[in-house]
């Protein structure tokens, strides 16, 4: 298993597409986290200031001692996205260039060539998270000089279950992504699937949840939902109360919902794992 | 020894049977020829033997383990098909990639680079390569691991003729130096030139197997006369119905061609007239497309 991990990471580490949606995924939480807020204070030459409330509140969110939640607020949404497309691209593409046949005739038993990949992808993922923060905690620092705000960082109990939080959350979505892959044994199809359910479904779900009681029971145990409230858990503001943020619920609490991700991660391990080792590949 | 052997191995899907009780025997220190048409079987059975593919029924044994077995796949090398490469990573570290899933040192690498002369290329991207090249790389991945038994499938398909004559040569040169070859191919002078043995494969099922001498036999008279049936009957009187048949129009009787004087004349003497008479070694294409035809239903 060790060789296959360091094959794979090696892999991961020279392939474009994944430093394009680290890239992306940096972008993103750099613009929703730090960039909108500070305008949405300032107010901009070409749109009104938010008021001076709100604006301060925003602002708040910005600032170094909010780094946990400004940091995994895109987590459960287009950073979910993002790792589920890293983890279809990285098992549905061994099948598009038809390279598993070769991984799997190089030494390595199936489950261990399984077992380096998924372990390479939850490393990446923690790398990302880190990097994240990192990149974060800059754009926090500048947001408090330019505002002249104090500096206060959250303590590191917080910060770490902040980092443990998120890195949960986007595991789950990056080995649902990889199982898809290996389901679909390709990676359009598997993007699509994970997509559409990650960003429409789910979110449509929720929106009947409210309405019809059987679904509500239903979107409580769903990946995202739990995804979504285990940042809420987190700090992140809950999506439909002011300055929300969308895919953040608190229906289940965090406990519950960092069990239900643990029980995803292994779902889709085990699922990934009777892929693997029964198919043919023909 | 035996490398590889299968006893009564078969694949099926659904109701098909791809693979059809093979029993595939080959030697330690062989070029191996599995010789068949386009859709014979031959790459399931290949797949069979890698462990990528599970049977149905029936056993194999490679490297005296099972197939897909850790230990027998380390010392394997396989070219299965169209070679296999990530496109967004050099040659050079495509290898590096396979050699750190085979355990195999970096060392190893540039040495089989050296080997397929792609050294040149290395650092650029496998996507960029010709088929050729690819091809080469794809032995190159074969090698790293240093293989006692090497299974390529097809591996001329799409080279141009010097690069099938490359290739021809590398699989013979690493026939003789210690390794063994399992080569599948559809094209016949590429295996009677290449192999030491061979297996004839339709339909899923083996036909024959054997050195190429063996498997063409030793020879015999080719009579062309009128009226054939008449010919006939006079052959069959001389030497036994067992050593006469008719195939393409001709009488051919499995006799020394010492025999030759003696036919003709009887044949002569029976007012047969004799157009041509000649001493016939089938060729490798002429065992194989009767061996095919007549499972296909062909005339035999």
């Amino acid at each position: 298993m060790i060789a296959s991990f360091h094959a794979e990471l090696l892999k991961l580490a020279r392939r474009p597409a994944t430093w394009l949606i680290a890239g992306v995924w940096m972008t993103l939480s750099l613009m929703f986290g730090y960039v909108f807020p500070y305008f949405s204070y300032r107010g901009t030459p070409t749109g009104p200031s938010t008021g001076a409330d709100l604006g301060e509140r925003v602002l708040s969110e910005a600032l170094p001692a909010a780094l946990v939640p400004a940091a995994i607020q895109g987590f459960p949404l287009f950073a979910g996205a993002l790792a589920l497309l890293l983890g279809v691209l990285t098992t549905g593409g061994e099948y598009g260039w038809d390279t598993m046949k070769v991984l799997l005739t190089l030494g390595p038993r199936r489950l261990s060539v399984l077992a380096g990949k998924l372990l390479a992808l939850t490393l990446v993922m923690l790398l990302v998270v880190l990097a994240t923060f990192v990149l974060d905690s800059a754009a926090s620092l500048l947001v408090a000089s330019v505002t002249g705000n104090p500096v206060a960082w959250p303590p590191i109990g917080p910060l770490i279950t902040g980092v443990a939080g998120g890195w949960l959350v986007v595991a789950m979505w990056c080995l649902a992504g990889a199982f898809l892959g290996i389901l679909v044994r390709g990676t359009a199809l598997g993007v699509g699937i994970g997509l559409v359910w990650a960003l429409a479904v789910e979110n449509l779900l929720r929106i009947f949840g409210s309405i019809v009681a059987v679904v509500d029971v239903v979107q409580r145990v769903l990946p995202g939902t739990n995804a979504g409230a285990l940042a809420a858990a987190l700090g992140v503001p809950v999506q439909g109360q002011p300055g929300g943020t969308p895919g953040v619920t608190d229906v289940v609490g965090g406990r519950s919902a960092a069990l239900a991700l643990v029980a995803y991660l292994a779902i889709f391990v085990a699922a990934s794992a009777a892929l693997i080792s029964r198919r043919d590949i023909a | 020894m035996l490398l590889v052997e299968t006893t009564n191995l078969t694949k099926r899907y659904g109701p098909r049977a791809v693979v059809d009780h093979v029993g595939l025997q080959v030697r330690r220190g062989e070029v191996y020829g599995f010789l068949g048409p386009n859709g014979a079987g031959k790459t399931t059975t290949l797949r069979l033997l890698l462990g990528l593919v599970r049977p149905s029924s029936g056993t194999a044994r490679v490297l005296g383990a099972a197939p897909g077995a850790p230990a027998a796949l380390a010392r394997i090398g396989m070219l299965v098909e169209a070679p296999a490469f990530y496109p967004y990573l050099s040659g050079r570290d495509n290898l590096r990639v396979f050699a750190r899933y085979a355990s195999v040192p970096d060392a190893k690498v540039e040495e089989v680079l050296e080997t397929v002369d792609l050294a040149d290329r290395a650092k650029d991207r496998a996507s960029s390569y010709s088929l050729g090249m690819k091809q080469r790389l794809g032995v190159a991945a074969a090698l790293l691991k240093n293989p006692e038994l090497l299974i390529v499938d097809e591996p001329t398909n799409g080279l141009d003729p010097a690069g099938m004559a490359e290739m021809r040569a590398m699989l013979r040169r690493l026939g003789t130096g210690g390794h063994t070859v399992l080569l599948s191919s559809h094209l016949l002078g590429e295996v009677q030139q290449v192999c030491d043995r061979v297996g004839v494969i339709n339909e899923g099922k083996l036909l024959r197997q054997g050195t190429v001498d063996e498997l063409r036999g030793h020879g015999g008279l080719r009579v062309a006369a009128e009226p054939l049936h008449q010919a006939r009957r006079v052959a069959e009187r001389l030497f036994g119905a067992e050593r006469v048949r008719v195939h393409d129009g001709t009488l051919r009787l499995d006799v020394d061609d010492a025999q030759a004087p003696r036919i003709n004349h009887e044949l002569v003497c029976a007012g047969v007239a004799v157009r041509s008479m000649g001493w016939h070694q089938p060729s490798l294409e002429d065992l194989f497309f009767e061996l095919t035809t007549r499972r296909n239903g062909g005339p035999s």
